[in-house]
Formats: C-alpha cells, sequence, structure tokens
C-alpha cells in the first residue's frame, strides 16, 4: 500500500523507518513511531471491526486509549497474542500481526450483520423479556445461542512465554498525565528536589502539546519547549520518567498501581526482558493530570467507520503526519473542533463544513472558516449519514427556534465530531472522592478529597494550554511544599493558545423518526440515545440501573466516551438535572491490565513456596513420591523396583511392624516455649495438665479454640523447669504459635515466659520399630537408652551420631520408636548414619502415607482428617486428656454449652467392614437403615480408612451419631451401586494393650 | 494496602508486614466458668461491627511480632491511631478536641 | 403487569418500544405497612414477592437506602451451586436451587439461570478426602455432585491446566451439574416487578434510621429518612449493613463485615464453560454471557464498609487464575469492584425469628448469598408470615452460638494437617 493519507515530512513519526506489519493477512506499511490506528488512516483504512451486539462496521474513533470500537488481536508468534487490543495505542513494528474481531466470514462481510437488521427487535434488555418459553428450549435452544454470541476477541490458547516483573516505589511526588500539566507539575516539584516520578501511557510524552505544535511556549515552539522541559527533568536526578506506564488504580494511603509496558513495541525484544512490570508506588503526594477525554456527539449514524472524534483527527494530523480523510465535515458543539477544522484545512484536507449547533459561534472562529473557504453552518444538527463500510455523505439540517428544517446531504469521506470533553477523573473517583458537577464547565469536576493529592490542568475543568501549565505548575509546587520542600511556582508565556468553550448537548434534535434512529452512545456495546430512554421508561431511575439494563458504559472502554452522554439523555428523559441522576463509579483499572503483569512473580513454581526439609533431597534421590502438605512437600512413599504404591506402603508398613523404618519428621511444627511461668502458660493453653510434668518426660497436648472444638494437637517435652519443647501438626504451626502469642501478649501479659518458632531450626528423624533401639543405640552418647532408664514418654538432650540432639521417646505408630531432633544443618548427614547404621537391621524408609497407616492402627487422630473443626475431645474419645482438676483453659468453658454435652454427638469409634477386602472410602457417609428413601438420614461419615498389613484387613476410623454405645453394632455405607457394611469397633487395632511400647 | 503505624517500631509501614486480630478490648473473662452460656457467647462471637470508628487489633507479624491496638474508620479505613496492647481504650473524641 | 414475551417483544418493536410499561414504580412511603422489608436486594425483594404470592400478605415495603440490587446483589460473581455438607446447608441451598429452576418463568423475567456445572478442583489428598465426603453427603441428600478424575476435568473444561508439575496440580474434581450461574440484576428486577406488580411498595433512596420498639418491647416500625413508618413485623435483610440496622433494635449480632472483591476481564469469545472454583489455591471463575470471564477474589482482613479493598489481593487471585489457566496470562482485567459481606463465626446465615417480638433477619450469608436468594426470600417470607421458622430454615437460628450447635462448612473444608 502506498500510504496516501500521509503527509511526508509531518509529524513525529520516522519517516525514514518504514515498519511493515500485516492486518487481516495483508501487509501494511507505516513509520516508526506509528500506532497501528495510525498506519492504518495513513493508507486510508477506516475499517477495523465489528460492534459486539450489532456487528456494524466500526473504524476508529479516537487516537488514544479511549478508543471504543479499534480493537484488534495482536499477535507475535505461538503463545504471544491477545484479544481486544487498542489500534490507538499498540505501537507497530515489523512483523506484527493483527486481525479484526468479531466478524465472520469476514470484516467486509459479516454474516453477524443481520442482528442490525432486526436491531429494532432487539432493544436494551430484550433478553430479560423472552426466551422463556418453551421452558425447555432454554437449556438447549436459548442459552447456547446467547452464550455463542459472546464476547469479542478470542481468548489465547497456549500458555504464556513470557514473564512480567514488578517492584515498589516511593517517591514524594508522583505525576500522572505528561501533557502540559503534568510537565509543569513535574517541574515545579523536580525543581525543588521532592523525588518525582512522571508517568504516561503513551509512547512518549507531551500530551495535548504533541497535537498543538502551533502553540509557542516561552517563545518557542511547543515541541521545542517540550524537548527543553523533558531535558532538564532527564537531567534532574531526582525524576523519574516512564512512559508507556499507566496508573491503573488509586488505593488507599496514596498507593498507585503502575503498569509499565516493556516490549510489546518492540519488534525484537532482548532476550529474558520481561513484558510488563507493575509498580506498587507510595507517594507522600499525587498529583492528578490526565487531561480529558472528549465527547462524540450522539446522532443517527454516528458510529459509521470514518466518524471519528475531531480532536482524534487533529492528533493523526499532527502526530502521525496522517490526514483522516480528503474531505471532510466537522460537527461539533464546543469551539475546539473549529481549531481542528482549520489545521485540517491548512494541511490540504477539502474541509467542506463545520456544522455547529450553536446558534452563535464566536466571530474570530467563523471569519477564520470563512478565510479558508469552509462553510459555517452554525445552528445546525446532523440527522444521519451513509456509507456501508466509511461514512460517505452527512445529512445536515438547520435547527430554528427548537423546529428542525430541511435537511441536505454534504458528501465526505470524514465526519469528525466534538460533543465537549470531559475530565478524565477515574483515578479521583477510585479514592472515593467526590464529584460535583459544574453547570458552567458542564462536566464533573473535583470536589472533596481523601487522599492526599491534586488535581490539576484540564482534569478539573481548566481549558488551554496557558491554563493548564500555570495550573500545574502551582499543583507541582504545591505536593512538593506539602513534602517539606522550597517550591518557586514556574511561569510561562504562551502564544497561540487556542482556548474556547462549548455547550453540553444530549442527542441532536432530527426531524426524523427518533424511533428509527441509530444513535449510539456506547459505541462497543451497541447502545443507543432510545436504549437510555427505554430503560427510563421501564423504570430504571438510577443511573447504575440505566447502565446495568443497557451495558452503557460497561464496554472495554468503560464508558469514557459514553457516561456523560448516557447520563444526559437519561437526565432528559428523568426530567431532571444530571446531579441528581448521579453517576456510576469508576473502577480500577484505569485501563485493561494484563493478568501476567498484576499475577508477576508469582508463577509456576513461585507461585507460592515449596517448603523442603534438610533430607527431601535424598527421599528425592531414592524416587520418593511426593505429596503436598500445607506449603511443605513430604516423601509420600518410597516405591522399589516398580512396586506401586499399594505395595510400597505394604512393605513399610511391614518393616515398621517387623524390624525398624525410618522417617521424616522433620515437617512438624516446633514451638519453644521458655521462662518461669513456662508451665503455668501450657497449663492456661492446652487441656492437658503440665505443672506435675517432670523435665525429662512428655505428654500428648490437646489444643482447643475458645469454641471448645479440637484444633491442634502435638507432643509436648519438658526439657527443665522453665523450658519446654512444643510440637504442633505441620498445618498448624504458625497458627498455634500465632495463638500462643495473642494470649500471652494481650490476656496473660502477667506471665514470664517467651515463645520461639524452632519449626526450621530442627531436622527431626523417627525411628520407629522393634529394631529402633538396636539401630539407634551405638550412635548415642550421654544417655543409657534402656527402656528402665528412658521410657516411652522421655525426653533428653544428648549426642547423636556426634551431633548434639534432643533425644525423644514416643511413638506414633505404637511401636518402640524415637525422635532424634538435631540442628537443621545436621538433618541429612543424621539420616544418612541411622540409614547406615540400620542396614544390617532392615531399615526401611517410610513415607507419610505408612506414617497414617500405622498411626490409623493404633487409632491416633490426624486433626483436620479425623477432626474437622466441629469435634470436641469428648468426640475424639480424648476426654482423658483433659486436667481434670484444671479450672480453666482455652476452650473449657465452651465444652459446657447445651449443645456441646448434648447426647448423640458424633463420636470417634473403629469401623471393620463385612468383606476384610473392602476399603471404604474416606469421606463415605454412614448409615443406620440402608433401605430408607432419600434423602437419607446420616449418622456419620468415614474419616481414616487404609488397607492393614498388621491386621490382613481393612481398617477405618469414623465418627458416628453415640457411636461409643454402638460397639459390634453392624451400620452400612451405601455407595453408588452397592451398600457396604461394617461393624463399630474400637479405635484401637493393633497391640490394643499397648505391650510393644513397653520394650 | 493499608500503612499502618506500630507503636512498638514506632514505625509507619504496609500492610503485608501485619495480620489484622479482630476488635479490641473484647477481653477474656476471668472467670469463664462463672458465665451464663449467653455472656460467653457474646464473648465468643457477639462484635460491634460498626459502620465508623472502630477499636480493632493488628499484630506486626512480619515485624516486631506484638499485638496492638488500633482506631480505623471502617467507612474510610482511615486509621485515626495506634495504641500498645494493654492500654487503655482512648476517648477519640478528646483526642480529637484536644487537636483543635 | 404486562406479560413479557417474544410476542410482546414482536408488538413493541413495531410501535417503537413506547408503550412499555415501568417495571416497578417508584412508591412514596405510606403511613402504615403489615410488613416492612429493609433492604431491597434480591433477598428482601424475594421475600416481598414469597409473601405476596404464597402467604397473601400484600401491605409490604421494601425500603433500600440505595437503588434496589445495588449491593451484593449486583456485586456478586453469581455462583449457583448446593454440594454443600451438612444437611442443613445442603437442604437449605438445594432448595434455592428447586426454586432457581423455574424462577425465569415465576417471575416472567428471564434471570437466564445457567445450568453449566460448577466444579471444584481438589489439589491434594486433604481436598480429595474431603470432597469426596461432600459428593457422598450431597449423594444421599439427594443433591448432585459427582467426582472426576483430572483428565474429566479438563474434557469438562478445556482451558484448565492439569500439567503434574504445577505448583498445586490437579488431583481431581467435584462437579455438580446443576449448579451454574444466573444474571444478578435480572434476579432483583424480576423480584422487584413481580412483588410491586401484586402490591408491593419498593421505597428507594431511603436509608433507614432506627428500628422503633414499643414500650413493650415489639417492634412499632422504622424511622427513615423520609420519616416514621409504622409496621408491626420488620424484616431485616441488608448484607454488610445488618449490625448497624439492629444495634438500632438494641440487637448486638454475631457478625462482622468485610470487603470482597471481585473482577472481570474484557470480553472473549466463549472458551469457558462452566463454573471452576478452587478453595486451595482460592480462584473462583465463570464467563459472562457477555464474554467476559468473573474473577471472584477473597476477602481482605479487615472489617470495613469501604468498598475499595486493596491490590494485594487481586494480584493473589489472578496469580491463582493464571496458575490453573495459564492460557489467561495475556488476558486483561477490565475492571475490579468490591462488595461488603456479612459473616458469622460459623460461615451459615442466620434467618429467622429475634428475640424481639415482630423482627425478624436474614443475614449472615458471607461469601454466598447470590446463590440462596430465591430460597432466602422464600424462607424468610414463610418466617415472617407465620411467625415461626420453616424446617429447612429452623436450624439456622441466632441462638446456635448460644447451645454450640454451629453449622460450620468453613471449618469442615478447610483445615490442614
Amino acid at each position: 500500500m502506498t500510504q496516501a493519507f500521509r503527509i511526508p515530512g509531518a509529524g513525529r513519526v520516522d519517516h525514514a523507518k518504514p515498519v511493515r506489519f500485516t492486518f487481516d493477512g495483508k501487509t501494511v506499511e507505516g513509520r516508526e513511531g506509528d500506532t497501528v490506528a495510525s498506519a492504518l488512516l495513513a493508507n486510508g483504512i477506516h475499517l477495523l471491526g465489528r460492534s459486539f451486539k450489532y456487528h456494524r462496521p466500526r473504524g476508529i474513533v479516537s487516537a488514544g486509549s479511549e478508543e471504543p470500537n479499534a480493537l484488534v488481536g495482536t499477535s507475535r508468534g505461538p503463545g504471544r497474542s491477545e484479544p481486544n487490543t487498542r489500534a490507538t495505542m499498540q505501537e507497530v513494528w515489523d512483523g506484527l500481526t493483527v486481525e479484526s474481531q468479531n466478524r465472520w466470514p469476514g470484516l467486509d462481510f459479516d454474516v453477524g450483520a443481520i442482528n442490525d437488521r432486526f436491531g429494532r427487535f432487539l432493544p436494551a434488555g430484550f433478553y430479560y423479556k423472552t426466551f422463556m418459553w418453551p421452558r425447555s428450549f432454554w437449556d438447549k435452544v436459548y442459552e447456547p445461542f446467547i452464550r455463542r454470541a459472546a464476547g469479542l476477541g478470542r481468548s489465547p490458547t497456549e500458555p504464556d512465554p513470557d514473564h512480567y516483573a514488578s517492584r515498589h516505589l516511593h517517591c514524594d511526588v508522583l505525576v500522572v498525565g505528561s501533557g502540559p500539566a503534568g510537565l509543569a507539575a513535574a517541574l515545579s516539584a523536580g525543581r525543588s528536589g521532592a523525588q518525582t516520578v512522571l508517568v504516561d501511557e503513551h509512547a512518549e510524552m507531551g500530551g495535548t502539546l504533541l497535537s498543538e505544535p502551533g502553540v509557542r511556549i516561552d517563545g518557542q515552539g511547543a515541541w521545542g519547549w517540550l524537548d527543553a522541559a523533558l531535558a532538564e527533568l532527564r537531567g534532574l536526578p531526582n525524576v523519574r520518567l516512564m512512559t508507556r506506564t499507566t496508573a491503573i488504580g488509586y488505593y488507599h494511603q496514596n498507593m498507585v498501581g503502575l503498569c509499565q509496558k516493556l516490549t510489546d513495541h518492540m519488534a525484537a525484544p532482548p532476550e529474558g526482558a520481561p513484558r510488563e512490570r507493575l509498580w506498587r508506588v507510595r507517594a507522600g503526594q499525587v498529583v492528578l493530570a490526565q487531561g480529558a477525554i472528549e465527547k462524540p456527539l450522539v446522532f443517527d449514524g454516528n458510529d459509521r467507520p470514518g466518524v471519528m472524534l475531531a480532536g482524534a483527527a487533529r492528533t493523526f494530523l499532527h502526530r502521525f503526519g496522517v490526514k483522516v480523510g480528503h474531505r471532510a465535515v466537522v460537527v461539533t458543539s464546543h469551539d475546539s473542533a473549529w481549531h481542528a477544522a482549520f489545521d485540517l484545512a491548512r494541511a490540504g484536507v477539502a474541509v467542506a463544513a463545520v456544522v455547529d449547533v450553536r446558534p452563535e459561534v464566536s466571530r474570530v472562529l467563523t471569519g477564520q472558516a470563512e478565510a479558508l473557504g469552509i462553510e459555517v453552518l452554525t445552528g445546525h444538527t446532523v440527522t444521519g449519514t451513509t456509507g456501508r463500510l466509511r461514512v460517505a455523505s452527512v445529512r445536515v439540517n438547520p435547527v430554528r427556534g427548537g423546529r428542525v428544517g430541511a435537511g441536505r446531504t454534504i458528501a465526505c469521506d470524514a465526519l469528525l465530531m466534538c460533543g465537549g470533553w470531559t475530565p478524565s477523573l477515574h483515578l479521583f473517583s477510585h479514592t472515593k472522592g467526590s464529584l460535583a458537577w459544574d453547570a458552567g464547565a458542564g462536566a464533573f469536576l473535583p470536589d472533596r478529597k481523601t487522599e492526599e493529592c491534586e488535581i490539576a490542568g484540564a482534569g478539573r475543568g481548566l481549558w488551554g494550554i496557558a491554563a493548564a501549565l500555570d495550573d500545574g505548575a502551582k499543583a507541582g509546587a504545591a505536593a512538593a511544599k506539602a513534602m517539606g520542600r522550597v517550591a518557586g511556582v514556574g511561569t510561562f508565556a504562551v502564544e497561540a493558545d487556542r482556548t474556547g468553550d462549548g455547550v453540553v448537548v444530549k442527542e441532536l434534535p432530527t426531524d426524523r423518526n427518533a424511533g428509527l434512529a441509530k444513535a449510539f452512545i456506547d459505541f462497543q456495546n451497541d447502545v443507543t440515545a432510545k436504549d437510555i430512554r427505554l430503560a427510563v421508561r421501564e423504570g430504571m431511575r438510577s443511573i447504575e440501573h440505566v447502565k446495568r439494563y443497557t451495558t452503557n458504559g460497561m464496554a472495554t472502554d468503560q464508558g469514557k466516551l459514553s457516561n456523560i452522554n448516557g447520563l444526559m439523555i437519561a437526565a432528559d428523559a428523568l426530567g431532571k438535572e444530571a446531579p441528581q441522576v448521579g453517576l456510576t463509579t469508576f473502577r480500577p483499572p484505569y485501563t485493561p491490565t494484563t493478568f501476567g503483569a498484576l499475577a508477576g512473580y508469582h508463577k509456576g513454581s513461585h507461585f507460592e513456596v515449596t517448603r523442603r526439609t534438610p533430607i527431601d533431597a535424598w527421599a528425592e534421590a531414592q524416587g520418593a513420591v511426593f505429596e503436598p502438605v500445607a506449603l511443605w512437600r513430604r516423601a509420600w512413599y518410597f516405591p522399589q523396583f516398580g512396586e506401586d504404591m499399594h505395595a510400597a506402603v505394604a512393605r513399610e508398613c511391614r518393616a515398621v511392624r517387623t524390624q525398624v523404618g525410618m522417617f521424616d519428621a522433620s515437617t512438624l511444627g516446633k514451638i519453644e516455649v521458655v521462662g518461669p511461668d513456662a508451665a503455668a502458660f501450657l497449663e492456661r493453653m492446652y487441656t492437658n495438665p503440665w505443672a506435675r510434668l517432670q523435665p525429662g518426660r512428655c505428654r500428648y497436648g490437646l489444643l482447643l479454640g475458645e469454641d471448645g472444638f479440637i484444633r491442634d494437637d502435638g507432643v509436648i517435652g519438658r526439657l527443665a523447669d522453665d523450658k519446654f519443647h512444643v510440637t504442633t501438626t505441620t498445618g498448624g504451626a504458625a497458627r498455634v504459635l500465632n495463638m500462643m502469642e495473642d494470649y500471652l501478649q494481650t490476656e496473660w501479659p502477667d506471665l514470664d515466659v517467651w515463645l520461639t518458632s524452632t519449626t526450621e531450626q530442627w531436622a527431626v528423624v523417627a525411628l520407629q520399630g522393634p529394631n529402633a533401639r538396636t539401630v539407634l543405640e551405638p550412635l548415642v552418647e550421654g544417655l543409657d537408652l534402656s527402656d528402665a532408664a528412658f521410657p516411652h514418654m522421655a525426653v533428653a538432650e544428648c549426642t547423636v551420631a556426634g551431633f548434639p540432639a534432643r533425644l525423644f521417646r514416643v511413638s506414633f505408630t505404637g511401636e518402640l520408636g524415637f525422635e532424634v531432633n538435631v540442628p537443621a544443618r545436621h538433618g541429612l548427614a543424621l539420616w544418612e548414619a541411622i540409614w547406615a547404621a540400620g542396614q544390617p537391621h532392615g531399615i526401611t524408609a517410610y513415607g507419610t502415607e505408612t506414617m497414617h497407616i500405622l498411626r490409623a492402627e493404633k487409632g491416633f487422630i490426624l486433626v483436620g482428617q479425623d477432626t474437622d473443626g466441629t469435634v470436641t475431645p469428648g468426640d475424639a474419645g480424648l476426654d482423658w486428656a483433659i486436667g481434670k482438676q484444671k479450672k480453666d483453659f482455652v476452650g473449657k468453658r465452651s465444652l459446657q454449652r447445651p449443645d456441646i454435652v448434648a447426647k448423640g454427638r458424633k463420636q470417634l469409634v473403629g469401623l471393620l467392614t463385612e468383606d476384610p477386602k473392602v476399603v471404604l472410602e474416606e469421606g463415605a457417609q454412614i448409615v443406620a437403615d440402608p433401605n430408607q428413601p432419600l434423602p437419607m438420614t446420616m449418622i456419620g461419615h468415614v474419616t481414616s480408612s487404609y488397607w492393614s498389613e498388621a491386621m490382613g484387613r481393612s481398617i477405618a476410623m469414623a465418627l458416628i451419631e453415640g457411636g461409643r454405645d454402638r460397639m459390634g453394632e453392624v451400620l452400612h455405607i451405601p455407595m453408588p451401586g452397592r451398600t457396604l457394611r461394617a461393624t463399630v469397633a474400637a479405635a484401637n487395632f493393633v497391640d490394643p494393650d499397648g505391650l510393644r511400647l513397653k520394650v | 494496602m493499608l500503612l499502618i503505624h506500630c507503636p512498638y517500631c514506632d514505625e509507619t509501614l504496609p500492610e503485608p508486614e501485619f495480620t489484622y486480630a479482630g476488635e479490641a478490648h473484647v477481653a477474656r473473662p476471668a472467670d469463664p466458668m462463672a458465665l451464663s452460656d449467653e455472656e460467653w457467647r457474646d464473648f465468643l462471637f457477639v462484635r460491634s461491627n460498626p459502620r465508623g470508628t472502630h477499636y480493632e487489633r493488628w499484630r506486626h507479624i512480619n515485624g516486631c511480632g506484638r499485638f496492638f491496638n488500633a482506631i480505623r474508620d471502617t467507612v474510610t479505613d482511615k486509621f485515626a491511631m495506634t495504641y500498645r496492647a494493654g492500654e487503655p481504650r482512648p476517648n477519640l473524641d478528646a483526642l480529637k478536641e484536644a487537636a483543635e | 403487569m404486562t406479560q413479557y414475551s417474544a410476542f410482546a417483544l414482536l408488538k413493541n418493536a413495531l410501535s417503537g418500544h413506547k408503550n412499555w410499561r415501568e417495571q416497578w414504580p417508584d412508591a412514596q412511603p405510606k403511613a402504615e405497612y403489615d410488613v416492612i422489608i429493609v433492604g431491597a436486594g434480591g433477598h428482601g425483594l424475594g421475600a416481598a414477592y414469597y409473601l405476596a404470592k404464597e402467604h397473601g400478605i400484600t401491605n409490604v415495603a421494601v425500603i433500600d437506602k440505595g437503588w434496589l440490587g445495588g449491593g451484593n446483589t449486583g456485586r456478586n460473581t453469581t455462583i449457583i451451586r448446593s454440594n454443600y455438607l451438612y444437611d442443613e446447608s445442603a437442604r437449605l441451598y438445594d432448595h434455592a436451587l428447586d426454586l432457581w429452576e423455574d424462577l425465569s418463568q415465576d417471575l416472567n423475567y428471564n434471570v437466564m439461570y445457567s445450568k453449566r456445572g460448577v466444579m471444584m478442583l481438589a489439589h491434594n489428598v486433604h481436598d480429595v478426602q474431603s470432597f469426596k465426603r461432600h459428593i457422598h453427603s450431597n449423594r444421599l441428600n439427594g443433591v448432585d455432585n459427582r467426582w472426576l478424575s483430572p483428565e474429566d476435568a479438563k474434557v469438562f473444561c478445556p482451558p484448565l491446566n492439569i500439567s503434574r508439575d504445577a505448583r498445586y496440580p490437579v488431583v481431581g474434581a467435584a462437579l455438580q451439574m446443576r449448579a451454574g450461574t444466573a444474571r444478578h440484576d435480572a434476579v432483583a428486577w424480576g423480584y422487584a416487578r413481580a412483588a410491586a406488580a401484586r402490591g408491593v411498595d419498593i421505597i428507594q433512596n431511603c436509608p433507614v434510621i432506627a428500628i422503633r420498639r414499643g414500650p413493650d418491647g415489639a417492634v412499632q416500625g422504622v424511622d427513615t429518612a423520609k420519616g416514621f413508618i409504622r409496621a408491626k413485623k420488620v424484616a431485616v435483610s441488608a448484607a454488610g449493613n445488618t449490625s448497624v440496622v439492629m444495634q438500632s433494635a438494641g440487637l448486638r449480632m454475631p457478625l462482622e463485615s468485610y470487603p470482597l472483591q471481585a473482577l472481570v476481564s474484557e470480553p472473549i469469545k466463549p472458551v469457558f464453560p462452566c463454573v471452576v472454583m478452587s478453595n486451595t489455591v482460592h480462584a473462583y471463575i465463570s464467563q459472562s454471557d457477555k464474554g467476559e470471564l468473573v474473577i471472584g477474589s477473597g476477602t481482605d482482613q479487615y472489617v470495613s464498609y469501604s468498598q475499595r479493598g486493596g491490590l494485594p489481593l487481586i494480584e493473589h487471585t489472578v496469580a491463582a487464575i493464571c496458575e490453573v489457566f495459564p492460557i489467561f496470562s495475556r488476558m486483561r482485567m477490565l475492571r475490579k469492584w468490591g462488595g461488603i459481606v456479612d459473616v458469622t463465626p460459623d460461615r451459615s446465615p442466620i434467618l429467622g425469628k429475634m428475640p424481639v417480638k415482630g423482627l425478624y433477619v436474614n443475614c449472615g450469608w458471607g461469601t454466598g448469598g447470590f446463590k440462596a436468594t430465591p430460597g432466602a426470600g422464600h424462607l424468610l417470607a414463610w418466617t415472617v408470615a407465620k411467625d415461626e421458622p420453616h424446617p429447612i430454615n429452623a436450624p439456622f437460628t441466632l441462638e446456635r452460638f448460644t447451645t454450640g450447635r454451629l453449622i460450620d462448612e468453613a471449618a469442615a473444608a478447610a483445615v490442614a494437617h
């Protein structure tokens, strides 16, 4: 293509650097510095996509991030594609692939456009009124049909190969927006020495100045002044400038989220570079200088490709050197569009007419228009356009005394509109700052602030470059002063500033049947003026109702173009003033933000940390299969010689019961409780008595919540009068410590106790089985391991395999057992030493599955598996663990509540299936009467269930209503297809008298 | 992300350093067994949940580890002040007057 | 009430849609009502509708401080399911599900109840145990819920990542086919229109200042921004603001209000056929009929009425979504918002009579109130009309916090060992 609409040498693109990309498969040439939109316009392409509901042909409306129509799919290869990219923001590079969206089979001819023909049958909210009969059609016909119509672009289909970064940033002053107000604010703040950050979403800084080269500031052209200002800012060490960086949200206490695009504009991103970076900025002061967004006018056919905002046309002309057409008509309610007309005319575009809805317009403007040969049509309206895929003509009519006169048609290939400007206050709205309607400005302006911020320039309704510069300079200085800096307020001599004003209008008057007009307010969602009026007619009086009923403002531009027009028309329909109808709330983000950028580094293995024990590498080398437990990964079982899980676990179980097994118990939570009042503290926390526990002895500890339900358990050893080694469940360690700290610090600050988490300090190797002592004894120094000297539930400090150790004689298996705690750095060496020493004695490494089975064979509970947060000690058969003499402990009072002492609570018991080969499913429900109809009365459920190698049969534990009174009773477990039978038994299957511990 | 002043560290730090710990000044009764079921329920479960000034507890868990109290407005999320655990409940109105 | 139908739509199209009537009038308060419902969300409007339809009580006002449906009804992720563990919960939510089935026809308003299936992902042994317990319990309660292998889960939801190497690999899933989504605003509007048609007054932008009680302690009515309105029965269904309203009647509630955030992506062509929830990684996602991915986040940690919510929670939620569905990494977040959810100590609602004569409450639905909307409304209407709870909501008393008979779904599902 030829770039027939490019003006050689004009704009800020690099005319020496052609860039080629594809649009719907066709190669398009642009220039370095172009956006997709400007490059396509340079080639005369206006048709970029189809609208959501009616599939109407749509083109480029704006030149910025507010673009509702020109959304395209962009791609740079496998895994690197994204839907709904704004053509007005995406920069071009060699090889970029661009596809239009929401059309089939093609952009020029789209079958979905049939919806447009039937548009009168599809008004706002039509779907709430139909698709209800016949009843059966909803699931099978209507709903699938509605769902198929969803969406614009296509989802990526492959995982994203790119990565994303994030950073924190602290500064004195954050300036959002680098137009004249933002630049002046940054200069004031920067010159004062304040740490200043200036961000802008565009590829280059300057904002409006980029589209106003004719203005002169301090004796220079706007672009020359801009270069000098940016050079000064770059030279200040306390100033950081960030382009392609969008302030997405304004959060509590001046935290602003920024999303910086790093590689989407590059043909060949550096290897390993992140695609985007999320910045969390904590600013002392924020200056919001986001400018204003031009409003479209609302008239029939205002959506055809070639109809665009006048300011956008000016931007394409000045910044990109692109004419948006050969023959333009301008329609406006504001002075600013006149200047666009003049600029276009001077650049060689035939401007057929300026149509202004106002009867009176400044003589200066009309005079200039006439001088440029532009027909002036004040007091006129636009009542229609023609052209299937591009505007071909516009129909204009005079309006006199509220009456619309006869229309005439003016041919054009571009129709430029301007309905005035909306101050951009999105971020201000995020802070819940309030807005007030300013009738003079015809806009909502900032009112009450909730955060430390200043709003400068067009954002608070000031119009013109001089005003923006002055206001920005003041705001920047005020922000710097608030941060304790001495700041001057710069002054600017501005010439050829083009200020102006306008009026706020609703939909333009027409002589045609308004009921047939397609006057769009929300372009992307195809919401028209009559949809808004219909919503009001149907009783939607709140602007929120109007929005939700019509979907106005809910498209990807989030109402940047449509909200105010929708409000004005709703207010008119309601016969109220705009502020009485209210404004919908702007929500973060300012523009759509990539999920990957929000996820940042938290991806894959970094999504959450994986905690590993010091022995983890050994287990991995042995081919262990792991399971996640809380944040840890634990060895689940150690398959050998092609064993499946069942065989491996059976072998591990046999080894522990007949010889000796070793187990990595390092993940157990450990808390050191130290101090003169340590015993008194545990006495209050745990259900058990601790005062008389002798140093050198351990006891099983049970911890309740204040609600009386079991929270955690573990063995607690007393090392000295004032020192306890508390163990917790793997998942409960942090919760238990937090709970202990809470009570200690806030309820019992009188107790002299220190709590220290020692989970990571100790590696723990459990050695369990009849040969445990035989294996361990030669490795131990300084301790007699005989049963008499070191009986079950003893603890001592000694040396094991040359390492300082805390040795517990405890058993979670019912076998003779020891748990060796050594400093974590010696954990692996200890493990390997025991492993070597155990070889002659049949030592076997076992994992968590075997541990679970062996404890179930003894009926020991697993908190969180056999209990679920609603189980009391009585329910779990742990009444013995409650100190009967204790006046109080955490949760004791709750155990007296009526429903806790009531009969029929679920109690933990054993369960033996009738068929010993059948292993019940954990979670299976238990009934007394298997023949009852649904819903059945369930009396309990299976909490733990395994194949017991020691018993040669299955075993289970279950919580059953009145379970301990049901010993020997046969109950039923209805499973899909069959009902199983099982007998209630004591939950202590192997060595019920505990003889194996007494060796 | 809130900024919270730890009265022990005397530093204002971002929210991820802290965990919220519920309403403040809900003291555990000295003798729970002497309470009626209703009184015990009130201690366990009933909270003021105001729309406005809220006395609440935080813990500087990724810092000094201390529990402390705060006064925060639940509508604006703004903190009026933080103070150490065990200190009496400040009278916010008196504080405001004193400041004026 | 104009009957809605395809025919009515055609007929009105020919007259330029000029003849549609307002869906509900903007009522001004009368001096007295038989029943006042505080809170014009789906629950409150539903209660008014069922009071009129099933109990013949039509002299009813629904009062809201803002616009109807503007609270959690219009701010949730529209998930509907009933696969709860405890019998009490399963019956409560399944009662709602039964009403959802015919709600569009009943209200003559298409609420777009979409039975697209809700799939809950299991990532570890504990999840498997918990889900199996739910599935077996649901089966015997007549509630549909079934177990899927990771491969079956992927067939049901193609974007799902079932790689064994994931930080939290998917080891299975529980699927309730009857579960799904509905159009949240339509639920409020449909109830409002149907209730108004039966004579209910819907009074918007009228904050309730206090519930007034007489010398005998019984409810007399409510003081509002538009004056005192008399009623012998007042039902409070005000979600996050319930504590504040109840306080005015002298009742302190076991409730705390937390900000809950949700977000949507830009709209895309249909890619996500169902609802997926993962409690372990904290991600909830479906695709709306507009094409947006609708994503639920968690609650912020502190009590708040600000409806703002912080960025870190959103970052975590989006990271979780990308972890389970890596193809969505380049999708973009379009909008995020916050609601205020009222949470009870056992995460189950309170729905019933209060210890004050003439006062009823429906609150404490936490993050899960939308799915219960028709059921909650139906049961609240029953309770108010008969001055006694329906057997289904009888267990959901305020007294359970005194006696200890809690219905703790969260504790049953969330404890790790």
